[in-house]
């Protein structure tokens, strides 16, 4: 099934190299996720899965057969992009069975898919609609609904929920999700939100500038980072990074902490500070305490803790989950 | 998208355009630069021979030349001036809300569709016929004895004619343009206390200047190629009164049949329009980029 | 601006921008009316406005000319086919720009565009004698190639500015789901473009029917389209002129009317997207 290895794939643009040399397995069934900041190469790489980019070197194995010169219809892989790209000048039942025309199906057959995905995605109602006709989340159900139907190898999203609001957001990954524990097929998945890499994946990929950064459960990667970017960039609010003598304590360059690894008292910590913006968020409240000769710290206190601007408190760093630094920003273990 | 095979199909399917458009513009261009430096004439054929710039060099001094460069500034120039600040003020008054505004918009553009030449003749006789155009019987109505446009102000009236097909265009430009001002801007400028002038002033001019240099720009490259109205009217007379550049060569090559003369004023005009063309151009590629 | 026009504005915008409107377009309005006088009428003094004997003579008599019809039929076929000859080379290109742009593909549209800065009179010497020579002056298919060539620029910019408004990623989903190039170009590609591609077929119909130096100077009495056959109105028949508005009024009403569906992609064709 959908089981897809990339070996020493490498991208350029004219003279700009956008993936070095890369190699990535992907199990059949996983929801494997690309995270990274914009222009990390994660569309990029998604692309060259696709075959909508050529690989400039290296190989792409689709189960175990090379797909690195097929045509992207050949690769059995179905996409939702982000804009949708659904043809507007069809309906939605058209739309969704677009690939099955293109694959010469029965109509008979093409119908019952139709409506099968259609009864999935909640769209029965609105198969002899335009896309113009519908809401965001409608349009994006029919992207999905066009890639269902062909019951491909693998599923590639590239950043499809950017385009929604928040609220429509959460519950969309939802229906990705409980859609991926359904089919139980190979997912792709985009996007530069760490919130929806943590929520969705079985394994997440961060990358950065073309290159892997670390591959691993959302747990593993917010348990152990492997350096400092990784830690940074998985888990909000982002973890409180040390430098200097505080560091040196612990035999690091640098050492991290995430806020909510921070225990607050009035006093008799181990770094004294004062309250300076807190942040309700009802459940929680972030306070962002003020460190002679440091960076400020976030710190996650209960919803209902009393603290206000300019109280002074004193914070302890957990040590169980106290993350230490080298000077080239590497994990020490 | 962009694959090896992609590309390869590109280069084929926009080979026929361009290969087409060199050959429109190097050929005749090359062979009008290469007659420009012969002293050659239809009317003796056969006794073609090299004579440098003596072309230029006539067609240059010839005093009818000064004429009409001076005419074709005029034109080029009056036409703008009553195109864009009577399109401004057009532009403004159909973006007002009033009944009927689609029928107003088209009854503007129509005068755009109509051909040049006839045009320039329902103009010429039935408008400015000193004995039965509609100004000669309401000059008449009036106690006043009637006006020969076209004999007496030549170059003006070819003008009136010439903005009146215009018109239509820079209005319709400025008004897309006007169109697409946020309106948000205007209400943050009232405000902050801009009267219905300073927001004039200060926001919709600024806002159309780009439109208005496009219309200029375009104008300019149609515009100093008028001809047919010219032709029909007046004949580029009387004397040189109506002749501008392109009539010039026209009438050089087609009517005295001096084709080496003719190549020569050609290729004058060609450099006056590409320095309006460089302007352009630099806009437009901007543009591009955005 | 969301506010209410008050009443009394509006009546007077109304009234003004109605009165501005009627004089930009009396001359042809005059002209339309003029067509349905007799040439008496035509000239009397003071002249009538709408209380004269209305009549269809001098529209049975154009179209009794044997040459007004072939007159005719010369602007549409020449403006047609240079149209449509037009399409058929720059589809290909527009397509091929829009969607697998180059390196050079911004040059080579700046390129065509400068082509269209060329004054026509800079190549009309050498124009004319090489029709002179092969035998093309006077003739449709001569005029055709001119006319296909002078607006072949604003063909390939107009195609170019309403393919690139078509995602690419449309294009994209379509190759992902199986669709050939034929597929791809078939039921994608076309139904999304064909808009695009009536508008410059209208826009470009309406500039090579109006267009007055090359048919001016490349017909005579065989090929000459409409704008060629009224200039010789010029004199002395120019003064009868009951006729020659009912020519003019056949002339120029085909294009009024594809014009008036057309003014949005006046804007788009005639500025080369450097005004939306």
């Amino acid at each position: 099934m959908g089981r897809i290895t990339l070996s020493k794939v490498t991208k350029t643009f004219g003279d700009v190299e956008v993936i070095p040399p890369l190699d990535l397995k992907i199990e059949d069934g996983e929801f494997v996720v690309f995270v990274g900041p914009s222009g990390c190469g994660k569309s990029t790489l998604l692309r060259l899965i696709a075959g909508l980019e050529d690989v400039t070197s290296g190989e792409i194995e689709i189960d175990g057969t090379p797909a690195t010169d097929l045509p992207p219809a050949r690769r059995g892989l179905a996409m939702v992009f982000q804009s949708y790209a659904l043809y507007p000048h069809m309906s939605v039942r058209k739309n969704i069975a677009f690939p099955l025309k293109m694959a010469k199906m029965d109509p008979a057959e093409q119908e019952r898919r139709v409506l099968a995905a259609a009864k999935t995605l909640n769209l029965t109602d609105y198969l002899d609609r335009r896309p113009a006709q519908l809401s965001g989340g409608q349009r994006q159900r029919v992207a999905i609904g066009r890639a269902i139907v062909r019951e491909p190898e693998a599923f590639l999203f590239d950043e499809p929920l950017s385009n929604l609001d928040a609220a429509l957001r959460v519950n969309m990954r939802l229906e990705i999700s409980e859609l991926h524990q359904s089919l139980k097929t190979t997912m792709i998945y985009v996007t530069h939100d760490q919130v929806e890499a943590m929520t969705m994946a079985d394994k997440i990929v961060v990358l950065r500038a073309g290159h892997i950064e670390q591959v691993g459960s959302p747990l593993e990667l917010y348990r152990s980072p492997a350096n400092l970017f990784v830690a940074g960039f998985i888990g909000s609010p982002k973890m409180n990074f040390i430098t200097g003598a505080e560091a040196a304590k612990h035999g690091a360059h640098t050492i991290g902490i995430r806020p909510e690894h921070l225990a607050i008292a009035q006093e008799g910590g181990s770094w004294q500070g004062r309250v300076g913006v807190a942040e309700h968020l009802g459940s929680d409240t972030f306070l962002h305490v003020h460190v002679d000769g440091q960076d400020p710290l976030t710190v996650r206190v209960p919803g209902e803790a009393g603290y206000r601007h300019g109280d002074t408190v004193s914070l302890t760093p957990n040590l169980e989950h106290l993350h230490r630094f080298d000077d080239k920003g590497l994990a020490l273990r | 998208m962009a694959t090896a095979h992609s590309r390869a199909a590109a280069r084929v399917m926009i080979s026929p355009a361009v290969i087409l458009l060199l050959g429109w513009m190097i050929i005749p261009l090359s062979m009008t630069v290469y007659f420009s430096f012969l002293s050659y004439n239809l009317l003796m054929p056969g006794m073609e021979e090299f004579i440098g710039f003596g072309n230029y060099e006539y067609f240059l001094t010839d005093p009818a030349f000064m004429e009409a460069l001076i005419n074709t500034l005029l034109l080029v120039g009056g036409v703008l001036a009553i195109t864009i600040v009577g399109g401004v003020g057009l532009a403004l008054l159909l973006d007002q809300p009033m009944w009927g505004q689609g029928i107003v918009r088209v009854l503007v553009i129509a005068p755009f569709f109509v051909m040049p030449t006839v045009s320039a003749l329902v103009w010429k006789n039935m408008f400015m016929n000193p004995v039965n155009g509609l100004f000669a019987h309401m000059a008449k109505a009036l106690g006043l004895p009637p006006f020969d446009f076209l004999a007496h102000a030549p170059l003006m009236s070819i003008i009136v004619i010439v903005a009146w097909q215009w018109l239509p265009f820079a209005t319709l430009i400025l008004l897309t343009a006007l169109q697409s001002l946020d309106k948000e801007q205007l209400e943050a400028a009232e405000m902050d206390g801009a009267s219905a002038l300073d927001r004039f002033r200060f926001i919709v001019l600024p806002h159309m200047s780009r439109a208005i240099t496009v219309v200029i720009l375009i104008q300019t490259i149609f515009l100093l190629s008028v001809f047919a109205e010219i032709l029909v009217t007046t004949n580029g007379g009387p004397g040189y009164a109506s002749t501008n550049i392109t009539y010039l060569v026209y009438a050089q090559s087609l009517l005295q049949f001096d084709v080496g003369g003719g190549s020569a004023g050609g290729i004058v005009a060609v450099i006056l329009a590409n320095i309006v063309a460089i302007f352009l151009m630099r806009m437009i590629g901007k543009n591009l980029e955005a | 601006m969301a506010r209410r026009a008050t009443g009394a504005r509006k009546i007077v915008v109304t009234a003004i921008a109605w009165g501005v409107g009627l004089a930009i377009f009396f001359p042809i309005l005059w002209t339309i009316l003029t067509s349905f006088k007799t040439e008496a009428e035509a000239i009397a003094s003071p002249p009538s406005f709408l209380a004269f004997e209305w009549t269809l003579e001098n529209y049975v008599e154009v179209n009794s000319r044997s040459d007004y019809f072939l007159h005719f039929m010369n602007s549409v076929i020449i403006s047609l086919g240079s149209t449509l000859l037009g399409l058929l080379i720059a589809i290909p290109a527009a397509w091929s720009m829009a969607f697998v742009p180059a390196k050079r593909t911004k040059d080579i549209l700046m390129w065509m565009l400068s082509t269209k800065m060329l004054p026509p009179v800079g190549v009309l010497v050498p124009i004319y004698l090489m029709f002179r020579d092969f035998g093309l002056l006077d003739t449709r298919i001569g005029l055709i190639v001119v006319l296909t060539l002078i607006n072949l620029p604003i063909i390939v910019w107009m195609l170019f500015t309403y393919f690139k408004e078509i995602p690419g990623e449309i294009l994209e989903a379509a190759r992902m789901d199986g669709a050939s190039l034929w597929d791809e170009v078939v039921h994608v590609l076309t139904p999304m473009a064909v808009p695009g591609i009536a508008s410059t077929l209208l826009l470009n119909i309406i500039l090579a029917w109006n267009e007055a130096f090359w048919t001016l100077n490349l017909t005579a009495a065989k090929a000459a389209p409409l704008t060629a056959f009224i200039a010789s109105y010029s004199s002395p028949e120019g003064l009868f002129y009951a006729k020659l508005s009912a020519a003019s009024t056949l002339a120029i009403a085909p294009i009024l009317i594809l014009g008036w569906f057309s003014q949005k992609q006046l804007v788009r064709g005639l500025t080369f997207g450097a005004v939306k």
